[in-house]
């Protein structure tokens, strides 16, 4: 049975991961026979008895509760249609927005082509719904958007906001990430440039070891 | 004069230097480059997404449009850019081939768009844009049963050949020239594609299947070789 601290493997579909009654077929998974089969390109993770893919590639999946950033496409009498990328459109009601609204001029609050910071809220079939009651929702006013893999969201934020909170105090920008791969950066134009550049480095470099010094090194290097 | 020899010296079962690599579109979720000696093709895979107009969403599974399309400096005669009878059946053809494996009911109501582009062509270019179009699905993180391997049988005057070229293709002398473009899934080996191009005796069908399989196989080593980040050539 294989130990826990073991180098994750990239599987290809179709690739037997390991074979052996011992373990248990988890995310992205199938079981054949006594074989455990790859179902999806990525990492192969083993916790304990149970084998799964960690995705590398990919759109955005959306889950209740992720908090994500989109543009709005549409608006209706009830609220606003609103593309957050991934597989389906969004729909933010009216009545999920906190503040007064007038219902006969709702493009006042955000009209098409204004980008918003929202949380989704239910995912029905073939429809997402989404909230603005939450912390540090609502719409997002100048600045940029940058798209990355949402895969490489985590490494991007760090562990408790550290990599993200590195690059905004560096730049002097403030950034959010969207689950969705969405970031908003907003600051003095150098500032902007270089965030979008750091952030950048961290898709790419993102399995490489030592990632938070050389991002360091690059955010301090670009000041002088 | 018997067809004892090919033109460009290989044996019979060989295949043409083989080049795969993913990534190559950035702006794609998912991307690949599959070729066959001078025959170059490249894909790009966007989606699942939104399918619009909406009569077009199965409200059980997601769809797979693909689109195959020859760059009009791809052949020595420039050609005509834009859809033509040959490039909807290829794409039909190659959707087809794909959707077996596919997972399709993870997300219903959705397409994967899938964009094959022919840079250089010198015959089995459907061959090269199934391999290439497998590898982008793979890569844009699409969840899939297994991988799928094309190759191009073709029988010269009486001989088998495996991966063959234009010049083969326009053979004329002895019984002529047959292809037959196999793809087949990478572990079970089943049939999801299968075209006939010429004339060919049941007998020697079984005979191009079996030396399909051997040369499927020696694709998906490539196509795994690239998947998993190592340089093929």
């Amino acid at each position: 049975m294989p130990t826990q601290k073991q180098e994750r493997k990239l599987v290809i579909p179709g690739e037997v991961i390991v074979s052996g009654d011992e373990c248990l077929p988890g995310d992205f998974t199938r079981k054949e026979g006594k074989a455990i089969i790859a179902s999806r390109y990525g990492l192969a993770d083993f916790s304990g008895r149970v084998v799964k893919i960690i995705p590398v590639s990919g759109v955005f999946e959306p889950r209740r509760g992720n908090t994500v950033i989109g543009r709005v496409d549409d608006i209706n009498f009830s609220g606003w249609n609103i593309d957050i990328g991934g597989p389906y459109g969004a729909f933010l009601p009216l009545s999920e927005c906190p503040r007064f609204i007038d219902r006969n001029n709702i493009a006042e609050f955000a009209n098409i082509g204004d980008v918003m910071n929202v949380k989704i809220w239910g995912i029905k079939k073939g429809g997402i719904d989404l909230s603005l009651r939450s912390r540090g929702l609502g719409k997002l006013e100048g600045g940029r958007i940058i798209r990355i893999n949402p895969h490489k969201v985590p490494r991007v934020i760090g562990k408790e906001g550290s990599m993200i909170n590195l690059i905004k105090n560096s730049t002097k920008t403030d950034i959010t990430v969207g689950q969705n791969g969405y970031v908003w950066i907003k600051g003095e134009l150098a500032g902007e440039d270089k965030a979008e550049k750091a952030i950048k480095l961290v898709v790419e470099e993102a399995t490489s070891p030592g990632l938070t010094e050389k991002i360091e090194k690059f955010l301090g290097g670009l000041k002088k | 004069m018997p067809y004892t020899k090919r033109p460009d010296k290989r044996k019979m079962d060989e295949l043409r230097p083989v080049k795969a690599k993913i990534g190559i579109i950035p702006n794609a979720d998912g991307s690949a480059m599959f070729s066959f000696g001078d025959t170059v093709a490249i894909a790009a895979v966007y989606g699942p997404k939104p399918l619009h107009p909406q009569h077009l969403q199965k409200p059980d599974r997601a769809i797979i449009r693909c689109v195959y399309n020859m760059l009009p400096f791809s052949v020595t005669e420039r050609a005509r850019p834009g859809p033509s009878r040959r490039s909807k059946e290829i794409g039909l053809i190659t959707e087809k081939s794909l959707s077996g494996v596919v997972d399709l009911k993870r997300f219903p109501g959705t397409v994967i768009d899938i964009e094959i582009m022919i840079l250089q062509a010198n015959a089995s270019t459907r061959c090269a844009g199934i391999n290439a179009a497998a590898m982008a699905l793979a890569h844009a993180g699409i969840v899939m049963k297994e991988l799928v391997s094309s190759v191009s049988i073709g029988k010269i005057d009486d001989k088998i050949v495996v991966d063959i070229t234009k010049e083969e293709e326009d053979y004329v002398e002895g019984e002529g020239s047959t292809d037959i473009p196999f793809t087949l899934t990478s572990n079970s080996q089943k049939i999801t594609h299968l075209q006939l191009d010429g004339k060919m005796p049941t007998k020697r069908l079984k005979e191009a299947f079996e030396s399909a399989k051997k040369a499927c196989v020696k694709v998906y080593e490539f196509q795994v070789k690239a998947l998993k980040g190592e340089e093929v050539k």
